[in-house]
């Protein structure tokens, strides 16, 4: 078929051409550079990496951070907890024509605490949260789906059927529960307490993976080759599952901040004097008629986390996953005709 | 198969039970069920904490209790079957659980309906016009929506929605700039979703812009919002369309015969708007229902009579176009009592409501109760809406677009058939396989959400039930709610597990 020059098909099937291409952009690359090179291609992604990467710097440095009883400054002048002398009524000084920033760019609330503090503040616990749950829900949910799809059998049903019982209580739910017993004991032992009960779905994802991945021939090598168990499901098999793994845990973090929010306005979350993006939303929600500010800012954060952490993890699933494609520019494509005609 | 069902089923309920054994363990030790009685001054504090000890069982650990519960739900208590215990101010929990489910069951029930429908709607086309502005548009609104914090969102529509609403019924008057952005707001919209190129995108967004004009000038000028109406024109125009647009998908236009059965239906339809609002004015509801099924029946029989040779597809078509006819009427007659609805001594002239379930003291006709739902309905819907939308829409789109990718649907391009039949017939059938289980999967997890929707609507529904419970360290309120989630949850998996077995012949179920 490639010495037809059939007229492309309009409705993004592959056609040879588009395969052309693709494989003259993979030639001569390794597997990281090729999921590097995708994910650069995505331009929501990329995007989303540089306004995450401005929020983290700008929550951790403007007001510095804070682990007990040790703090570090920032270069903004007010703190999250110390309330100051309230300046025009608590209004932002924010404006946009003329540019000006002002004392209190996002208000201050009714007993005069900067309100730019205070969401720097929840910013900072939300993103740790995030990191917090991500990173142990990822670890949980990895080991039990690799050991339940590596050794099937009876290890498998116990595990799953483990997995099945946490699944069945919707994650609100328990987390409800498990905040109201440790959410006094502040926002990184709440993380970790999330991160014990999220990890179900990625566990199932894995033990999937696994089940399809020890079935092939470089495994058996492996096997041949002396290499005991534990090295297989770590060197051998989890390289090949990494994919998966790593597109999920990143829409697990934002599931996680959007449920430590909830369960904070659920009030089962952080609670005073620590402080989080969902925990300032609920003790100012009755304030919305009269100083919006204060649950306007702290949302758009929320949202601004939330939406470039799916956006990453959508890059990356089209990064990592061989089946997506995306369609060639009309460019490309003539260009691609053009070569294999001459060609042929 | 049957084996499989009760093999199953017998797995899930061990499952459900280790479930609930977990989730009581866990609401007991949540905290100290006497700290507002040790804390008290009361003089009797000794007694009290002794009765409620005596009440719940406080003197048996809780590993233990869960048995006392357990036994309950068995008849062992010597009250009955399913008796699920009382809460700390001794009531029992089945009146409460009766009380509750109904509104939370009702709210989740309708906003998973919309939310399939449009998801499925919005994502199948997203996919037929792949890498258009209209799929990156949705692509983008989802992710949004997908992010967005419910209860944040909550605050949002109650101001503008309800609030603001509210305040423009008050003086139903469209802002003059309104409708040139509307109008082109409008024409952006269709002139993304309509192929074509060039003059013709132009005349989509020209016509689009012009009619949505027209139209809102025509509300304004009727002072529609005040007395909404559709109108035995409106309805005429409507159904004709309907006809038209379910034959198109359903058919094809070119099989004439259901075209002319649907347009017969469509005017029994129109025939029948006068005489259904006399009929319909003291009508029970089931009297309506019945009357709806009965409309779709006629339209059944008159495909099945004009069908000819080819019954099965033009009575289907027909049955369709007499569903819309009788949807379309029924809202004409529900926007018939609006205005009584609006301007009643409980309504008082704001009738989007942002708190609780249902006016309470509300008088009159199934209509006025009708509306009376939509208006406490509509906000917690929607903002339930906005976030499963999302994942609908997604996996949609990515199925269909999968399916589309087949060889078996290009087989069915090169034998000639029309784009129709490839995306009705082929495409799309095969697409609603995972969408299936996805959807079946997902209802367990909406009722779990619904929890911080209620609370923020005020409704009195579980979530009220689960949270009172976990305030006060009471696990049967709370093993109540987990009971109803629970059991729905599993009882839709298991449904997952048999659609896909159903659905799909590659899988055996052994």
């Amino acid at each position: 078929m490639s010495n037809l020059s059939s007229p492309v098909d309009p409705k993004g099937g592959v056609t040879d051409h588009e395969n052309s291409i693709e494989l003259k952009d993979i030639a001569g690359l390794s597997q990281g550079q090729i999921v590097r090179k995708r994910f650069f291609r995505h331009r929501g992604a990329l995007v989303s990496m540089v306004v995450l990467a401005f929020i983290i710097v700008l929550a951790f440095t403007s007001v510095g951070v804070a682990f007990g009883d040790w703090k570090s400054g920032g270069w903004w002048q007010f703190t999250w907890n110390i309330a100051g002398d309230i300046e025009n009524n608590g209004r932002p000084t924010l404006s946009l024509f003329p540019f000006a920033i002002g004392n209190h760019p996002f208000g201050q609330d009714q007993v005069g605490r900067d309100i730019f503090a205070v969401v720097m503040r929840g910013t900072q616990q939300s993103l740790m949260i995030m990191v917090i749950v991500g990173s142990i829900a990822t670890m949980i949910g990895t080991v039990v789906g690799a050991i339940s799809g590596y050794y099937r059998g009876w290890t498998d049903s116990v595990l799953m059927r483990l997995t099945d019982v946490v699944i069945t209580i919707p994650v609100i739910v328990i987390g409800a529960v498990l905040g109201r017993r440790f959410g006094f004991a502040g926002a990184p032992v709440l993380a970790i307490i999330l991160g014990l009960v999220l990890w179900t779905g990625l566990a199932r994802l894995v033990r999937g993976e696994f089940l399809s991945l020890r079935e092939r021939e470089f495994v058996d090598a492996a096997r041949v080759a002396g290499a005991r168990d534990r090295r297989i499901i770590f060197r051998h098999i989890l390289p090949n599952a990494v994919g998966v793994i790593i597109v999920n845990s990143t829409l697990l973090m934002a599931a996680a901040i959007l449920i430590e929010t909830g369960l904070s306005f659920l009030g089962y979350g952080v609670q005073a004097p620590d402080t989080s993006l969902g925990k300032i939303i609920s003790e100012n929600q009755a304030a919305f008629a009269t100083r919006p500010w204060l649950f306007w800012w702290p949302g758009v954060f929320i949202i601004s986390i939330a939406l470039c952490i799916n956006f990453i993890g959508d890059g990356l699933r089209d990064a990592f996953d061989p089946r997506q494609r995306r369609m060639p520019t009309d460019r490309a494509l003539t260009r691609a005709t053009f070569v294999s005609e001459k060609s042929a | 198969m049957a084996t499989f069902v009760v093999r199953r089923l017998i797995a899930s309920i061990f499952i459900f039970l280790a479930a609930t054994y977990l989730m009581y363990i866990l609401v007991s030790l949540s905290g100290d069920p006497l700290e507002d009685l040790r804390t008290s001054t009361a003089p009797n504090k000794l007694q009290l904490i002794e009765a409620r000890t005596m009440l719940l069982h406080l003197d048996v650990p809780p590993y233990l209790r869960y048995f006392i519960w357990l036994g309950g739900i068995f008849g062992f208590t010597g009250k009955g079957f399913f008796d699920l215990g009382v809460t700390v101010q001794n009531q029992p929990v089945n009146i409460l659980l009766a009380q509750a489910a109904g509104s939370t069951l009702q709210l989740v029930t309708i906003a998973s309906l919309v939310a399939i429908v449009l998801g499925l709607v919005v994502g199948i086309t997203t996919a037929l016009r792949q890498y258009s502005g209209y799929d990156y548009g949705v692509t983008f609104l989802s992710f949004l929506f997908f992010s967005l914090p419910i209860f944040w969102v909550a605050v949002l529509l109650k101001q503008y929605i309800a609030i603001g609403f509210n305040d423009f019924l008050a003086h139903p008057q469209i802002v003059w700039w309104l409708v040139p952005l509307l109008a082109v707001i409008a024409g952006l919209i269709w002139m993304s979703i309509i192929p074509g190129k060039g003059l013709r995108r132009l005349a989509t967004f020209g016509i689009a812009a012009a009619a949505t004009a027209a139209v809102l000038i025509y509300m304004d000028m009727s002072n529609w919002f005040s007395y909404p109406h559709i109108g035995i024109v409106g309805i005429i125009i409507t159904l004709v369309g309907a006809a038209f647009g379910v034959t198109a998908i359903s058919t094809g236009l070119r099989n004439r015969k259901a075209l002319y059965a649907s347009l017969v239906v469509a005017g029994v339809g129109a025939a029948l708007w006068y005489p259904f609002i006399y009929y319909t004015t003291g009508l029970p509801f089931w009297g309506w229902v019945g009357s709806l099924v009965a409309l779709v029946g006629v339209a059944l029989g008159i495909g099945w009579f004009m069908g000819g040779d080819d019954r099965r597809p033009v009575a289907r078509t027909a049955a369709l176009v007499g569903l819309v006819a009788g949807a379309v009427l029924s809202l004409d007659r529900f926007m018939q009592v609006w205005d009584d609805y609006a301007q009643s001594g409980r309504v008082k002239g704001r009738p989007i409501a942002t708190i609780g379930s249902g006016t309470p003291g509300l008088e009159g006709s199934l209509w006025v109760h009708g509306i009376d739902l939509f208006t406490h309905l509509l906000l917690p819907t929607i903002a339930l809406i906005l976030i499963s939308f999302a994942t609908y829409t997604r996996y949609s789109r990515a199925s269909l677009l999968e399916v589309m990718n087949q060889d078996y649907i290009r087989t069915a391009r090169a034998k000639g058939l029309t784009e129709r039949t490839v995306v009705v017939r082929h495409a799309f059938r095969n697409a609603l396989i995972p969408i299936a289980t996805i959807v079946a999967f997902d209802i367990g997890g909406i009722i779990g959400g619904a929890v911080i929707t209620e609370r923020v609507f005020g409704w009195t529904g579980m979530g009220a039930l689960f949270q009172n419970g976990l305030d006060h360290v009471d696990p049967n309120p709370v093993m109540a709610f987990f009971l109803v989630t629970g059991s729905l949850a599993i009882l839709f998996n298991l449904i997952a597990d048999l659609v896909y077995a159903g659905l799909d012949p590659r899988i055996r179920v052994s």
